[in-house]
This record gives structure tokens, sequence and C-alpha cells, in this order.
């Protein structure tokens, strides 16, 4: 066995987890804001990748003003989503929350597909391409750079969980609806506001995977290994997301290279299946004591 | 005016058909499906032999999901299973078709088995997600076994009858409707039984079930075997049908849409799984002979895939949001309608 190969692919895993755990982050975002299981997440990478597709190819911005034009954009598509898909179901049995947001997907791939046609496109380079090497070890630049954004957007999501008004008022919502209406929290608002901030999450996501493989009507296979994630973290916990994303990477980049590329996404699901056996709740998931 | 029924008995209660009209109604449809070969084209015959195997397949999951509330992604990974076990019996023993087709269900059946053993532990959506798990190792078992023909997947012979052979969709209409025919039966006649009303205590609260003595992880795990036998049968008239079979026969979206189609005929039904079954594979036929009709009709068959994604989310989305006891309540509103006029209700 070459442990310098090992170690070099273990890295990219590391990279490339990194962007699972922006993702699982925009899933928890939601999830705990609104108790919405959201299996169109990888629909919605996608959508806020061809929106700023649309905006630095198509309208031909520059990227500075593309990046932002596009996550406003994605946040008001979240809102939009909410209002119309998610707020009427309140109350509803969570299969049906669920369903809902499968059909989601569905309508944003066709919208997609009519749109911009489902061929693969590739996004305006922005990330440097000067090589990376880690010791004696190659990483590819743009996964690396997608990599420190992502973990930089993370750092910052974190901090605004702990110390904004919003973040707290969602913490407090996601812990106890009932005491958070009380003590005046508007509950609806927060509502919107985590599906606007997930998807302004997910988007800025989408556009780094899209920058770095391309896009097209199919990345939301990506959601596939994002829900993966989140379940072997625990539906409902920030680090959770944080561990299992980069812990995914890993087996996925490995199994990878050392397998084939079809042993990926089947590695990564014997893995969760093996987790589920052990800790029904995920690896950091609030255990929830149920009675009668 | 009919405005109620009146029963004497527990017996009467619990009846199959509960009224007369109910039972010259089903005589009518029984006629209808009789006659409707002699009379329709071979389109139309190929159409209502794969609403048939789309019935049969999504009443399989509606005593899973729609009677016993565990939700399952991994539907078309049954049906897969199935398939393959008629295939390969088909191929390498020869065996009759009904033996074949009742193997698939019992193959199906172990697979669904093994997948429902988490369900004891794992609930709800982590459930769903495991199930998702389930519909990609049986799509890699088959991508990547000599038995099963790796990617190229495997050409099925027809099925045959007394040295007939059954090739054509008129031929094939006399094996699928009435299979799916006497699984609709069966599973109406499920939960007249112990064992359908253990399995919807389960859906309205385990917990409860488990108190009233109800053994759950044996309950779940007969509920998971026979879903994933329907399946598997379904699968297996789907192999004789399309005579064709590959890995990429059965997708994930493949379950996705027969969730769907429960959804839209109303979860836990018997009635919402043959209405949803069927609306959700005609619609998209409809899409398609709109297209034909519209005019430059050409131009827009570009657009029909992506356009009948957006349908399959829009109808997804809509019912659950307007209509979210699906189809079998419109038609209950209808009937309701009928019985009272000249009022409204």
């Amino acid at each position: 066995m070459d442990w310098l190969t090992l170690f070099e692919v273990s890295l990219t895993g590391l990279a490339s987890g990194g962007l699972y755990a922006l993702a699982a982050l925009a899933f928890v975002m939601v999830y705990k804001g609104t108790r919405v299981v959201n299996l169109a997440i990888g629909e919605m990478l996608m959508a806020g990748a061809y929106l700023f597709f649309t905006f630095a190819a198509m309208f031909a911005l520059p990227i500075w003003l593309a990046i932002p034009a596009a996550v406003l954009a994605a946040g008001v598509l979240g809102g939009v989503i909410e209002r119309t898909m998610i707020r009427p179901l309140l109350g509803e049995p969570p299969i049906s929350v669920f369903m809902v947001t499968i059909g989601l997907g569905s309508v944003l791939v066709g919208l997609v597909e009519v749109i911009w046609s489902a061929d693969q496109k590739r996004l305006p380079d922005f990330l440097p391409d000067d090589p990376i090497m880690v010791g004696e070890a190659f990483l590819s630049p743009k996964v690396f750079w997608g990599a420190v954004i992502a973990a930089v957007f993370i750092a910052a999501v974190l901090l605004l969980f702990r110390f904004w008004r919003g973040g707290v008022a969602l913490r407090a919502t996601a812990s106890d609806q009932a005491a958070a209406y009380s003590v005046g929290i508007n509950v609806p608002r927060v509502f919107s506001l985590s599906w606007v901030v997930g998807a302004m999450i997910a988007a800025v996501s989408g556009i780094i995977v899209g920058s770095i493989g391309g896009i097209s009507s199919a990345m939301g296979v990506f959601g596939l290994s994002v829900l993966v994630v989140v379940i072997v973290g625990g539906l409902d916990s920030v680090l959770g997301a944080l561990v299992a994303g980069l812990l995914i990477g890993v087996i996925e980049a490995v199994a990878g290279f050392y397998l084939g590329g079809e042993y990926k996404l089947l590695a990564t699901f014997i893995v969760l299946v093996a987790v589920l056996m052990l800790r029904p709740y995920g690896l950091f998931g609030t255990h929830e004591i149920e009675r009668l | 005016m009919r405005i109620g029924t009146l029963k004497e008995t527990y017996l009467g209660d619990a009846a199959l058909f509960d009224s007369r009209t109910q039972k010259g109604w089903l005589i009518v449809l029984a006629a209808a499906l009789v006659l409707f070969p002699f009379f329709a084209g071979s389109y139309w015959l190929y159409l209502a032999c794969l609403v048939a195997i789309n019935v049969a397949s999504a009443s399989g999951l509606n005593i899973l999901t729609g009677y016993t509330g565990l939700v399952s992604l991994g539907q078309a990974a049954f049906m897969g299973l199935g398939a393959y076990t008629v295939a390969v019996l088909e191929i390498r023993l020869g065996t009759p078709f009904l033996l074949n087709l009742l193997a698939g269900g019992f193959v199906a059946m172990l697979g669904g088995l093994v997948v429902g053993i988490p369900s004891l532990r794992v609930k709800g959506l982590y459930l769903a997600i495991v199930t998702i798990a389930a519909s990609f190792i049986a799509h890699f078992l088959f991508a990547n076994f000599d038995l099963t023909g790796g990617t190229a997947g495997l050409t099925v012979p027809p099925a045959q009858i007394f040295g007939l052979q059954l090739d054509t969709s008129f031929k094939l209409y006399w094996l699928i409707v009435p299979i799916t025919a006497l699984m609709l039966l069966g599973s109406a006649n499920l939960f007249r039984t112990r064992i359908g009303r253990a399995f919807i205590a389960i859906r309205d609260r385990d917990i409860s079930a488990e108190v009233l003595g109800i053994p759950l992880l044996r309950t779940k795990l007969l509920s998971f075997g026979l879903s994933s036998f329907y399946a598997g049968v379904a699968g297996g008239l789907f192999a004789y049908f399309f005579r064709v079979i590959t890995p990429e026969s059965f997708p994930l979206s493949m379950s996705i849409f027969f969730l769907a189609a429960i959804i839209v005929g109303g979860m836990g039904t018997q009635l919402g799984a043959v209405l949803g079954a069927t609306f959700m594979t005609l619609v998209p036929e409809a899409l398609k002979l709109i297209v034909d009709i519209m005019p430059g009709g050409a131009s827009f068959t570009v657009f029909l895939s992506p356009v009948r994604t957006i349908v399959f989310g829009l109808l997804i989305i809509g019912f659950l949001v307007f209509e979210p006891q699906g189809l079998a309540e419109v038609w209950r509103r209808i009937r309701r309608f009928f019985h009272l006029w000249p009022f409204r209700t």
C-alpha cells in the first residue's frame, strides 16, 4: 500500500467533505427551523448554481457581483418555496411535507431543463488554479479553494447562529416552539428565515460544486450524498453535519479510488445503514423519547 | 335516494362489498375489463397492461406505507428483485410462468424482510433513507453479477402457456389484468383480518399497538414482506411485459413514482392505490397526446420530458397542499353528490 497515495486521496476526500458539510448545514438549517426533511437539497444546490450561471455567463456580470446576486435570488426562491409549499402544510404529518420536497425537486429539475436544457455546462472559472502541495501530496486547486470557501462559510454561519438576533431566534424556535412564541419570537417569520438562509447556503455550495465539476440537471445526485451525511450526523445537529460531512467525504474518496467510481454511493450507503443500526438518531442527533 | 347503509350484523359491517349497488357496479367494471381488449387498439392495450402492473405494485406499497405507516422508497428495488428472479428462472430453467412469478414474489419478499429489519429501531424519515440505501445496493447487485447480465441486462423470452406464446399486449392482458385483480382482492381482504388490523394499529400509534400486544417487529416485517411480495410479482409481470430488463429499469425515480401514486390516489385506501397508479401512469401519455395535437408540435417535443418532470412534481405538491386525501376523496365527494342530489352538501 502506498501511504502517500492514500494520504493524497484522503486529503481530497476531506476537502470535498467540506463541501458536503456546507450543503448539510443548509439542510440542518431548514430542519432545525421547520422540522422539514428537505429531500430537494440537491436540486436547491443546482438551482443556486444555475442562477449563478445566468448572472455570470448570460448577463455577463463580473464574478463579485454575480455571486451575491445568485445567492440573493436563491434566498428569494427559498422564501417563495416556504410560503407556497411549506407553510400550508404546517401540522400535517412529516411524510406529506417530505413528499412535497420530492415534488419540489422534480419541478426544479424540470424547470432547469426547460430553461437551460439538460446539457452539461461550465461555470466561469473564478478559483485560482496554482497547484496546491500539502507536504508531498498534491491537491487539486479547485477542490482546495472550494473547501476553504466552504470552511469560511461554515464558520460564518456558526458565528451568526451564536450572536445574531435572528440566529438566536432560530435556535430558540428549534428547541421549543411554544416557549419561543411566548417570549415574543415571531415563529412564522423564523420559518421563512430558515428557508431563506438555507437556500442561500445551498446556493453557495452549489456554486462551488458547480465550478469544480460543471453544472447539469443531474446535479441533484450530489444531494443524495448530502442526505447520507445529515442522516449519519443526526438530522438536527450542526456538529454532526460537519463531522459526518468530512467522514463521508473521505470514505467516498477512498472507496472511489481503490474500488472504482460505482462503489462510491454503495460505500456511503453501507456506512449509513451500519451507523443507523447502532445509533438510530445518527451520531449526534437528539434522541427523542416517545411516550404514550 | 340512498343516504346511508343500514347494517344489522357485524358480518355485514365487515363484508368485502358492502352494498348491492357496489356489487352491481363491480360486475359492470369486470365486464368492461373483459370486453376492453376486443375493442381497444394495441396502444390502449399496451397502456392498460402498464397501468395494471403499476396498480399491482402501488397496492403493495399501499400496504406498507398507507396502512402500516412505514415510508418506503425501495419499491422499485423489490420490483427489480422480482423481475430478475423471473428472468433468470425463465432463461435458465424454463419453468412455467406462474411458478416464476411466485418465485419472483418470494425472492422480493426475502429482500423486503432484510430491508425491514432496521424498521424496529429506525423510524419515519430515517427509515425512508434506509430504503433508498436498499435500492442502491440492489442496483449495484444487478449491475455487477454474471447471473443478471451486468449492465447489459437480460432479455426475457415470452411467457408460455400450453405452447401458446404470450407475446402481444392482447395476450399479455389476459395474464396481467387477472393477476392484478387477484392481488387487489387479496389486499382488500387483508384488512378484514387480524393481521391487517394490526398493521393499521401500528400506523396509528406504534407504541399503543405494542401495549395492545401486537408484536411490533414481527408485524412490521410481515408488512414489509407482503408489500415486497406484491412488488416482486409486479416486477415479474414487468419482465414479461417489456421482455428486456437492465439495472436502469428500476431507478430510484420509479420508487418515488409509486409513493407519489399512492399519495395522489389517497393513502391507506384500496381505491386510492388503483386511482393513483392509473392517474399517474396516464398523465405523461396525456401530455404526449396534447403535444401531438398542438400546432407546430414538433418544436414542443424537445420540452416533453422536462415538462413531464415539472407536471409530476406539481401534481405531488398540488395534491398534498389542496387535496391531501387524494383522488379517493374526490371520488367519495362525487358519489356523495349523486347520493344527495338535488340537495347540496
